[in-house]
């Protein structure tokens, strides 16, 4: 039953020591990953095990993945505070995907995921308290009060999508207008191994490779489509070889390090003209499907408690920056420390904060791009329209 | 399911495929006025707002090499290559989601549906990711988009086939939808929808395509466009205000003539032109002159354009000028049939028309 966890070797990277590279320069680290980092179909040569990055790089990965997750336990707070409403899915345990690829991308290139979306938005550049804002529906939200949960979008991130693996098509779209307009950029589209049985997830397959889009298909695999385990829900579920005519490969997605390398992989090969790539990230979510499950029922405790003691993405870069000399265990609570105090003040300003006023022109503001609305819209009645034109109500 | 038989309807003769869009725009520069078929009217629409706008393309399934299944984008392929003018499969999801993806990052996709019955396999791209999107975003992500393809009933495909769907988009908060009727409003509102900013639904009608109008020299400028919204009065009447879109004009105005000349009738028809956002204003003034209306569609009578028509003159001061009861002219509440008889009997044609007007008009008994 529990198969899927690894002994902790795969996640403890064995990392070489900067010193015992003689032409690297002080700012660098190198990295010597496990074997059972990846794992490729159809490709000839997948991500090198051994590679070089900034130290600073692996620092930025460890506080960029310490505030998603002090981002979301806020969020859980809240959302048991009753100041959150409607749908709240969060990805704790899954952090190391969205920084890793974060890392390994720029803000030219672009990302769209599922529901399960506010880490992305932070990293993409929305702040604590504008995701924050966002979920408890105030006008300093990233959307403005008017998305939610599901739907935040940011500089190149376009969501944030409400409806199971729509996100895949549209974000094949993304890497078509990359394509069309010679940019050297990429698109990773992500979805998880419960979106990962909709036929347009397929019908996206075959025109990325039919036209060779730079678009990475990034299977988020968490084991859950909701409490439906994977090897329920699919018939096959090697992810990375749903592709079936585009190479895939497989990441331990528990490991910031691997999804970094495999991430820069992916970018390097889709804007080289290879056409798209399957991804999957195999990760675990340690809480439930959304905040209205306690994600029990379906998976046993002491599967949770594996995943979180052994395999934790962030307890695991830990160990690396500080075998590495990297930090050191108090340099690293202070960073901590930092973060809970930002995620806290942010958060404190996003529940201060107003929420939108209950006014006509608030309300009907963006249903149409502004000076192209309709002349009037309507209200709940005639007398509550609302004429552009006018600036005000169209029959009072 | 391929349109086939259209095509051979079409009936194109070899050097009207190679007609190119140069041919119609010289026409321009002749005074007096032309004759333009409601498919050269979009082939040059198409063509005008390629060339105007290096953001803008057309995908859909058989638009390039094909040259469209009812030849609506021939001679694009060899005018604007295949980065511009991209054949996908037959995968309507997936390519509208892949459409509306590239118009969240900037481009102006003409997204062509071979006809609206195969759109409601996409139909939630084109609601949840296109309509929705610049307001779930708080207005930074606008997605300028052009849905475009044959709806209604076409002649003897039967149910799958034969579906308008002027009403369900229109019920939809955030698009634009457009029902044209002549060459005139084709070419003009076609160019109008690429370049309005939001998702814009345009609604062609396969049996027009071959239909010819007469057309002023400005029709075939370039720089000719027909704003959104505005309904136009294809006939001037003072007894009766008959309100249509899409083909069904051609039974209102053949009523109308008809009307005249048995019962000396004077009736004003009004061609909508958009179904979102609808010229109420144009409907009010129309039936202040009249305090006569009768609605007339192809849709199904339920929940249609009609029954809006019928609501928003309740709601306007128009309700005060009507003489009688609104009659609505509608499609039958059936699934097209097959047979020819029965299809022609499930649909409005001038007859009834007249029917609805001697009712309205109490000109009978």
């Amino acid at each position: 039953m529990l198969k899927f966890l690894r002994p902790q070797s795969r996640i403890a990277a064995r990392v070489a020591n900067a010193r015992s590279m003689a032409s690297a320069s002080p700012s660098t680290v190198s990295i010597d990953l496990p074997a059972s980092s990846f794992e490729t179909y159809e490709l000839e040569q997948g991500p090198e095990l051994q590679f070089e990055t900034e130290k600073e790089t692996l620092l930025q990965m460890y506080k960029q993945m310490v505030i998603v997750r002090r981002m979301e336990m806020a969020s859980d707070a809240l959302y048991k505070a009753k100041k959150i409403r409607g749908f709240c899915h969060l990805s704790v345990g899954q952090e190391a995907v969205a920084v890793g690829i974060e890392s390994a991308i720029t803000k030219k290139d672009t990302v769209i995921t599922s529901y399960r979306c506010h880490g992305f938005t932070y990293l993409r550049g929305a702040s604590v308290k504008e995701v924050q804002g966002e979920l408890m529906g105030k006008r300093c939200g990233v959307s403005y009060g008017k998305g939610g949960s599901m739907h935040m979008f940011t500089t190149g991130f376009y969501g944030g999508n409400g409806i199971v693996g729509a996100q895949v098509p549209v974000g094949a779209g993304l890497a078509f207008a990359h394509q069309y307009r010679n940019e050297k950029n990429c698109t990773f589209a992500l979805y998880g191994d419960g979106a990962s049985n909709q036929g347009q997830v397929f019908e996206s397959f075959n025109m990325a490779k039919l036209w060779d889009l730079p678009v990475i298909f990034a299977c988020e695999n968490n084991k859950y489509g909701m409490g439906t385990s994977a090897s329920r829900s699919s018939a096959m579920t090697e992810y990375y070889k749903r592709g079936q005519f585009i190479p895939g490969l497989k990441v331990n997605g528990m490991d910031v390090l691997a999804c970094y390398q495999a991430s820069k992989f992916a970018k390097d090969w889709t804007v080289s003209g290879n056409g798209p790539l399957v991804m999957e990230y195999e990760t675990y979510r340690y809480g439930g499907h959304s905040m209205s499950d306690p994600g029990t029922t379906y998976r046993t405790r002491e599967e949770v408690q594996n995943m979180r003691s052994r395999n934790d993405p962030i307890a695991g870069l830990k160990m690396h920056l500080i075998e590495l000399g990297i930090a050191t265990e108090e340099e690293l609570k202070a960073y901590d420390k930092e973060a809970r105090k930002y995620v806290d003040k942010q958060t404190k300003e996003a529940e201060l904060a107003p929420p939108p006023e209950a006014k006509m022109d608030i309300l009907f503001e963006d249903v149409y791009v502004k000076g192209s609305e309709p002349p009037v819209l309507r209200g709940r009645i005639n007398e509550d329209s609302w004429s552009f034109e006018k600036n005000g109500f169209a029959n009072r | 399911m391929l349109p086939f038989q259209a095509v051979a309807k079409a009936g194109l003769k070899p050097q009207l495929t190679r007609m190119s869009v140069n041919s119609l725009r010289a026409a321009s520069s002749s005074a007096g006025p032309t004759k333009l078929s409601v498919r050269d009217a979009l082939n040059s629409a198409m063509a005008e707002e390629l060339d105007r706008d290096p953001e803008v393309f057309l995908i859909g399934e058989e638009v390039a090499q094909y040259n469209g299944a009812y030849k609506v984008s021939r001679g694009l392929l060899d005018k604007y290559g295949p980065k511009r003018i991209v054949d996908t499969p037959i995968t309507e999801m997936g390519f509208t989601g892949l459409a509306v993806g590239a118009s969240l990052a900037g481009l102006k996709p003409i997204c062509e549906f071979m006809t609206f019955n195969f759109a409601m396999q996409s139909i939630d791209h084109i609601i949840n990711s296109a309509a929705k999107t610049l307001y779930m975003s708080g207005g930074k992500q606008p997605c300028n988009i052009t849905f475009r393809g044959p709806n209604g009933a076409a002649a003897g495909v039967a149910a799958q086939h034969s579906q308008d769907y002027s009403a369900w988009y229109g019920s939809i908060p955030g698009l634009k939808v457009i029902s044209p009727y002549s060459a005139e409003d084709y070419k003009g509102l076609f160019k109008s929808a690429i370049r309005d900013p939001n998702p814009t639904i345009f609604l062609e009608n396969e049996l027009l395509y071959n239909e010819e109008f007469e057309v002023s020299p400005e029709v075939l400028s370039p720089d000719f466009t027909v704003p959104i919204g505005k309904a136009k009065i294809e006939r001037e009447g003072t007894d009766i205000t008959i309100v249509s879109h899409s083909r069904n004009l051609q039974f209102c105005l053949e009523a109308a003539t008809i009307l005249k000349e048995k019962y000396g009738v004077s009736s004003e028809v009004l061609n909508l032109r958009s179904i979102k956002p609808l010229d109420v204003p144009a409907i009010v003034e129309s039936v202040k002159k009249t305090n006569h209306l009768i609605t007339v569609e192809a849709g199904f009578p339920a929940f249609g354009v009609g029954s809006e028509i019928c609501a928003q003159v309740m709601e306007s001061e128009a309700f005060d000028y009507l003489d009688a009861p609104v009659e609505r002219v509608t499609g039958c509440e059936v699934p097209t049939p097959y047979a020819k008889e029965l299809e022609d009997f499930a649909f409005p044609d001038t007859p009834t028309i007249i029917r609805a007007v001697e009712k309205v008009l109490s000109l009978k008994e």
